[in-house]
């Protein structure tokens, strides 16, 4: 049932372009309905699923003579990211309710790249899982490169050729791990199980990692993703920062952590005090954190500062990931979640609520604009979701973030401490860019200097309030994804990671 | 066998007759009774008596499988090679559907039967195993593609591809005939099977080595590997449409199906080894050179090019690149792989040339400008065009992608215990990255750069439409199920 | 009751208040204001049905609720108040409604105004009543924010950097609480403040520590005493004690009057409770050790913030100074129960007198600073915005009621016996003399010094020459006597029958003498 996640989205594509010319409205909620009907079958499929164990969801041999299969299934992790993205497709169709221009196909790419999407979270045979993760790439392209705003061709391209180059280091590692385990099956349970030899693990572990880290935003491979980020559409960006970046994450977590988990071992020697895989994605993972958010504070550009913003974020979720311990995990995945509905909040808001209406990211230009005046109702998203994604408490990031930190402190204390000032110059580039963009320059209370902006429109509203909903709902009551994200990574398929480990 | 009836002959080689029955009918029909007709109803007519002969042919094959091996290795008929000569009677109708309705040229009739001979020395390429019959068969195929890529007379472009071709080709026919005729001496024998017996031995004869290199350079030559390469960014560039797609597909596949049969069958045990420090002397190494060549400046001088058939060229170059890398892991697992690559590449190129060809019409020109805003114009194409650049540059889940999977895989797992032609695999997945920039800067002006005088549609005919849309669903569908092509190699 | 649990029955009300307001009062300023003020009363109702409810003889928590919420961080929901939590609830539920009437004058923006106080009211009841580290903190934000901006859009022409550094103290202070408690969940395993008050009564809350003491070498009474620091810090920041103090003269300038309200009547107290209810039962033992610093800290901020409040000229930063001042007073007390006195069993007495001098003083100046800022808002509107003290003078002449009812207001400041203000602080030294003799004469220093500017204040503003653009100044309508009147009424009674607070109280403050066990 939950297979039909990515039906529908596909079937909506054919549908879609087959509207006649200038159907402006009926391609808008004819998308709409689709990412609802996507989103309600994974709550469906969430509500039915009490706890978070591996189930089956469709089987079905594809190639027999190379062993791979047509195999989807869905543990605790990918229900939580289904879900994640059933909210984010939802609220960028909402947040797309104004285009004009070729909207049709815009709206098709759209669907397109969220099949893909669902795709990925679902598979578990490795060569669907990279079918559908290569599937998504190309819709990214078209969708900054035709509706995009700075220097979009070029962002496009960029950001088209890092994550071919990512997937294709991943075809490596899984090719390779493949014809090591006999060239009989490609299925992730079972490759899982296999023993890879050491020293196979030890480079395949690194590659494969690291062509999903590009996608995650892997510092220093992150530089795709302020230009594509800034350059996309809103609706693109949402998707973007809040779904792309963790299909990586999901793939290191999924492909890399599970397959080759001996990859993570020590060496036995030391270089630059590195001893293992492990050290060396951690400390690039705290350097993400620091360094986006110190990339982040100087920006002018408001896009930028989100932007920049995720890739810290992103580093929490990678840093979660090294720490190997359940708490950490836990928080990665969670992290995942609640990154993904803040990333498109804040994406939302910049571009659509405050770009459209004022044609300017400058952030000293904003200032002039009084917006909290203008546009208080976007004024009051941004405080909310500036102030989730600090990780204030009563929103997502708080739980994710602690249950990141808790790991980090058990395996490597001194990057908590890292950590934390990363959170500090956090608050600092939301303050600065809250302050700057919406509360203008301090002290008058003169009227605003520009001509009254086009009230937030109803589409725009509904997107925002599912966004915020979802943050303070998970932040409050975060127990509701931790009851089938913890179960899901003590399942045997995370033993050979999490297990004889020690600390 | 070395004897045989010619009766028996006959009924062996009965769907090559149907097909020159046909071309002759062609010519003889336009003749007799077309003299008076527009170029237009003649062409029709014409492809019309062509497909007919060309899926009788089809229908035969299907209908009377053979298992014949007889004069010396001259014909040799089992389940593959048959199925070659469907997938090529297919390609060939496919290519005469793209001919329908094009303007380059009066005497269609004489094209057709060209393009029906040139067929007819294809399906012989793929049904023997004798050095003779090869060489001549080769001959035949590349005779009749220079003279149709000189076919249009209006174009001098054409002319000066037809005589690069003519002339290179000529050079490596005769590298091929002394390297055959070297094989010839080291083994009394011109067929593939017993020449393998007779050069079997613990060191390489150095006469053995030449005629290795001089076999690689001839047929290399014929499937546009580098270094032997030249000819062809000109021949895409200047031939007429049909005739640029059948060499890109068609020819193609036979040169590749023979190219396997040549070096696994004939030169088998002189294999050495491209293993990564593990070199030994033999022709892999020599053809992993090739390979590796082919894909690096393939790919590397395509990012360059402005002229989407000179582009589609350099990554003809780089796709024989990877297909060689099933030569070379000669098993059987990348022979399969190897077809189900040529086979879809093969289609996906004259899908692709069916849509320059409408553009080329349309516009007079093939560079990158004159494919602006495509996608207002003309959606169905433009949108069969992404299906097949996605499929070229190896995108899921068309059938690109799943021929390289399969071919990468089949290479590393021909080297049982350890994955030594790892580098390879590596360069060609590297390249096969780079080769997404150049296909989507096509697509990039298909789709997102505005047309340069407003949105005004193009008209194309419907059998075109339908020709382009069967093609491309072809390449998906390939792509989604490939067992479907798979099971019957 | 019976049906409902209370505690978070109350703590919803001002947040779906606030919700209504926004969704309904976006147009209307009136419904806006209307609302606002129902759903406040509807809170103090219920907070008076607990205080009708509450058994005083029990020292212990009532109305608890107990839920789990995210076991894999070990959290629970965890909610109860005894005698000191129901006080605070009492003082929020009391004040809020003051502030909201005193607000009534605000133009712009009004639903959004009173909405951000009833979230800041929710914040408040959260506090008072949370008992697991993850909720509590959720609600000490909760105040935060809201308190932010109020001052941000609301306030005087200072207001951005008011607001700056008042968002900035808070926010390091709030750093500090949520790594140290980080910290102890680490080592301890738990976020819940009466297990780990049961750990340190029972000697166990120490070794936890020793877990993490071999990294760098340090022992576990160091890094006890660091994290103790950390949660010292955060709430030091909020009562506040000298020197970290300088946000709050402007923020309470700066802020418009309601908010100001609020922020002197009751989030100054939260601060002070969370010394009582998270620092001296977890930390008791590493207090101690720092106990004479302490106390003269709290003699400091006595002292100093009267003797700065002697040099202000604008009315609201010499009652911000009276703030802090006052609840040094409370701090003096906490700081001087820490005294060792196993040996001395009369003793135990006065620290219950103490504590109970702290929570009488805590409500008592509450509630009258809280009327103090209203009167100067009244002033304010009649003077067009002026508050000067030199910019007044024989007011007494023309607006006599007003004058009159300010002069209790001052009175009950500065101590008058038969006025709330003196019973808490009569408590306060009587049990501080003994404990902590020296700190406590010099602190008698700051009552002195509180009289010099109060009457400072009555022969300014109220007495003196009349200036001319006075003559014409209206008196308090009948509307604002109504309003004030329950304020004024529950000072006289206060002072005049403590014991209808001590009653409830009591038990809860001899309960924590005891449960300190020194």
């Amino acid at each position: 049932m939950l297979a039909w996640t990515i039906y529908i989205s596909f079937l909506g594509v054919p549908v879609l372009l087959l509207l006649p010319k200038g159907s402006v409205r009926a391609a808008r909620i004819l998308a709409l309905l689709t990412a609802v009907a996507g989103f309600a079958v994974t709550l469906w499929g969430f509500a039915q699923q009490r706890t978070g164990e591996l189930v089956t969801v469709a089987r079905a041999p594809w190639v027999p003579s190379l062993g791979v299969e047509y195999h989807l299934a869905s543990d605790g992790i990918s229900l939580t990211l289904l879900l994640l993205t059933g909210i984010v497709a939802i609220s960028g169709v909402l947040f797309s309710w104004n285009i004009e221009h070729r909207a049709k196909e815009f709206f098709a790419f759209y669907l397109a790249l969220i099949g893909g999407v669902y795709g990925v979270f679902l598979s578990f045979d490795l060569l669907l899982l990279f079918v559908f993760y290569e599937i998504a790439i190309i819709p990214k392209y078209f969708l900054i490169a035709i509706w995009g705003s700075t220097r979009r061709e070029h962002a496009a391209m960029k950001l088209a050729l890092y994550s071919f180059v990512g997937s294709a280091m991943v075809l490596i590692g899984l090719i390779a791990a493949y014809v090591v385990a006999g060239a009989r099956t490609m299925d992730l349970v079972q490759l899982a199980q296999f023993p890879f030899p050491i020293h196979f693990q030890m480079w395949a572990f690194p590659l494969v990692f690291v062509g999903f880290g590009i996608l995650a935003g892997l510092w220093p491979f992150h530089t795709w993703a302020p230009t594509g980020h800034v350059a996309a559409p809103t609706a693109a960006s949402m998707l973007l920062a809040g779904v792309v970046m963790k299909l990586g994450a999901y793939g290191c977590l999924r492909v890399a952590m599970t397959l080759f988990p001996r990859g993570l071992d020590a060496w036995g020697f030391h270089v630059f005090g590195f001893g293992s895989w492990r050290d060396v994605f951690a400390l690039l993972a705290l350097i993400g954190i620091v360094y986006g958010a110190m990339v982040a504070l100087v920006q002018k550009d408001f896009k930028f500062v989100i932007g920049y913003s995720s890739i810290s974020h992103m580093g929490f979720v990678l840093l979660g990931l090294m720490t190997l311990q359940q708490i950490g995990l836990d928080g990665a995945v969670l992290q995942m979640f609640s990154h993904g509905i803040l990333a498109g909040l804040l994406f939302a808001v910049v571009g659509r609520m405050v770009y459209d209406r004022t044609h300017t990211r400058d952030l000293s230009e904003l200032e002039t604009m009084h917006l909290s005046k203008a546009i208080p109702f976007a004024a009051a998203t941004f405080v909310l979701g500036g102030m989730a994604s600090i990780g204030l408490p009563g929103f997502s990031g708080f739980v994710a973030e602690l249950q990141v930190l808790i790991g980090t402190w058990r395996s490597f204390p001194l990057f908590t401490v890292v950590a934390g000032v990363g959170i500090v110059i956090g608050i600092a580039y939301t303050w600065r860019a809250m302050q700057k963009a919406f509360f203008g320059s301090s002290n008058h209370s003169a009227p605003p200097t520009v001509a009254p902006l086009p009230p937030i429109s109803a589409p725009e509203r509904i997107g925002a309030m599912i966004l915020v909903g979802a943050s303070v709902i998970i932040g409050v009551y975060p127990q509701l994804l931790l009851r089938v994200i913890v179960p899901a990574l003590h399942s045997p398929l995370f033993d050979g990671l999490l297990k004889g480990r020690g600390k | 066998m070395t004897t045989i009836n010619y009766l028996d002959l006959l009924h062996l080689v009965l769907p090559e007759v149907i097909v020159v029955i046909a071309a002759l009918c062609v010519l003889s029909v336009d003749l007799m009774f077309l003299r008076t007709s527009g170029t237009g109803l003649r062409g029709s007519i014409g492809a019309m008596l062509s497909l007919a002969g060309c899926a009788t042919a089809v229908a035969w094959i299907l209908h009377t499988p053979q298992y014949a091996n007889v004069l010396d290795g001259m014909l040799v008929l089992n389940l593959l090679a048959q199925r070659m000569q469907i997938a090529l009677l297919i390609l060939t109708m496919l290519t005469i559907l793209t001919f329908i309705g094009s303007t380059f040229t009066q005497y269609v009739s004489e094209y057709l039967a060209l393009i029906l001979l040139a067929t007819v020395s294809m399906m012989f390429l793929v049904s023997t195993q004798n050095l003779l019959l090869i060489f001549l068969s080769l001959e035949l195929l590349s005779l009749s593609l220079y003279i149709l890529t000189a076919f249009n007379k209006r174009s001098v472009l054409s002319a000066e591809a037809a005589l690069k071709y003519f002339i290179f080709g000529g050079i490596s026919a005769a590298f091929l005939l002394f390297g055959s005729s070297l094989l010839y001496g080291l083994s009394n024998s011109t067929n593939l099977m017993r020449i393998a017996s007779s050069v079997h031995g613990p060191f390489l004869d150095p006469l053995l080595i030449v005629a290795i290199v001089m076999t690689v350079i001839g047929l290399g030559f014929k499937v546009a590997a580098a270094p032997f390469h030249f000819w062809a960014p000109d021949a895409y560039q200047g031939a007429p449409a049909p005739s640029a797609a059948l060499i890109a597909s068609g020819s193609k596949v036979a040169g590749f199906f023979i190219f396997y049969q040549v070096m696994v069958i004939g030169f088998a045990s002189a294999e050495g080894s491209g293993v990564w420090r593990g070199y030994t002397p033999g022709w892999v190494p020599v053809i992993a050179i090739v390979a590796a060549l082919s894909m690096v400046l393939g790919n590397l001088v395509a990012i360059l090019q402005t002229s989407v058939r000179r582009l589609l060229a350099y990554s003809a170059i780089a796709h024989a690149g990877y297909m060689l890398l099933g030569i070379l892991s000669h098993t059987d697992q990348s022979r399969g792989a190897l077809l189900y690559y040529a086979v879809t590449y093969a289609l996906t190129v004259l899908g692709a040339f069916g849509v320059v060809a409408l553009v080329e019409e349309e516009t007079g020109g093939d560079t990158l400008a004159d494919f602006a805003g495509l996608s207002r114009r003309a959606p169905v194409p433009s949108f069969c065009m992404l299906i097949f650049l996605l499929s070229l540059a190896g995108i899921p889940p068309f059938a690109g992608f799943f021929g390289k999977f399969y071919l990468f895989s089949s290479v590393l797992t021909s080297t049982p215990g350890t994955l030594g032609l790892l580098w390879l695999v590596v360069l060609a997945i590297a390249m096969s990255a780079v080769s997404l920039y150049y296909y989507l800067k096509v697509l990039k002006y298909i789709y997102v750069t505005d047309p340069p005088d407003g949105i005004v549609p193009i008209r194309i005919s419907v059998l075109r439409q339908v020709v382009l849309c069967l093609i491309a669903l072809g390449v998906a569908l390939l792509g989604c199920t490939p067992s479907l092509l798979l099971r019957w190699l | 009751m019976n049906i409902l649990p209370p505690i978070s029955c109350l703590t919803i009300v001002p947040l779906l208040g606030a919700i209504a307001v926004l969704a309904l009062g976006a147009k209307n300023k009136r419904l806006a204001g209307g609302l606002a003020l129902t759903f406040a009363f509807l809170a103090l109702a219920i907070t008076l049905v607990l205080w009708h409810r509450f058994n005083p003889i029990s020292g212990g928590l009532q109305f608890e609720e107990v839920r789990a919420w995210i076991p894999v961080l070990g959290v629970q929901y965890h909610v109860g108040v005894d005698g000191l939590g129901l006080l605070m609830l009492m003082l929020s539920a009391i004040v809020v409604p003051m502030a909201m009437a005193a607000s009534w004058h605000i133009q712009e923006r009004v639903s959004l105004y009173f909405a951000l106080m009833l979230m800041l009211e929710a914040g408040l009841f959260g506090t008072f009543t949370a008992l697991n580290f993850f909720h509590w903190f959720l609600f000490w934000e909760l105040s935060l924010i809201p308190a932010f901006f109020l001052i941000r859009l609301w306030g005087g022409s200072e207001r951005a950097a008011a607001a700056t550094q008042f968002f900035l103290y808070t926010m390091v202070g709030s750093v500090a609480l949520l790594l140290a408690f980080l910290a102890i969940f680490l080592c301890t395993g738990k976020f819940d403040f009466m297990d780990l008050a049961e750990m340190a009564r029972n000697g166990q809350f120490l070794p936890a520590f020793a877990a993490i003491s071999d990294w760098h070498r340090f022992t576990a009474e160091k890094v006890a005493l660091v994290l103790c620091f950390g949660v010292f810090l955060g709430f030091a920041v909020k009562v506040p004690l000298v020197p970290f103090h300088t946000w709050l003269p402007a923020a309470y300038a700066e802020a418009p009057t309601g908010t100001t309200m609020l922020l002197t009547g009751t989030m100054s107290k939260m601060g002070v409770y969370g010394f009582l209810r998270i620092l001296l039962p977890i930390f008791c033992v590493q207090l101690r050790l720092v106990r004479t610093p302490l106390l003269w800290i709290a003699v400091a901020t006595i002292v100093l913030s009267a003797y700065a409040a002697l040099a202000q000229r604008d009315l609201k930063r010499i009652f911000a100074y009276s703030s802090i001042n006052h609840l040094g007073y409370c701090m003096l007390g906490i700081f001087s129960i820490l005294k060792f006195t196993g040996e001395n069993p009369s003793l135990a007495n006065e620290k219950a007198a103490t504590l109970n001098g702290v929570f009488l003083q805590m409500f008592n100046h509450g509630l009258t600073a809280a009327t103090l800022f209203w009167f100067v808002a009244l002033l304010e509107k009649r003077s067009g915005g002026l508050r000067g003290l030199d910019d007044f003078g024989g007011l007494r002449k023309v607006v006599p009621v007003l004058c009159g009812l300010m002069g209790i207001a001052l009175f009950s400041s500065l101590g008058l016996p038969g006025l709330n203000g003196f019973v808490g602080e009569f408590l306060i030294f009587k049990g501080t003399f003994p404990l902590a003799t020296w700190p406590a004469s010099v602190s008698v220093l700051g009552l002195l010094l509180t009289a010099i500017f109060i009457l400072t204040i009555l022969q300014r503003v109220f007495s003196g020459p009349l200036q001319e653009r006075w003559s014409q100044m209206p008196d308090l309508t009948v509307g604002e006597r109504l309003a004030l009147l329950p304020a004024i009424a529950l000072m006289f009674v206060l002072g005049l029958y403590p014991q209808l607070v001590l009653g409830v109280i009591n038990s809860t403050a001899m309960q924590m003498v005891q449960q300190l066990r020194f």
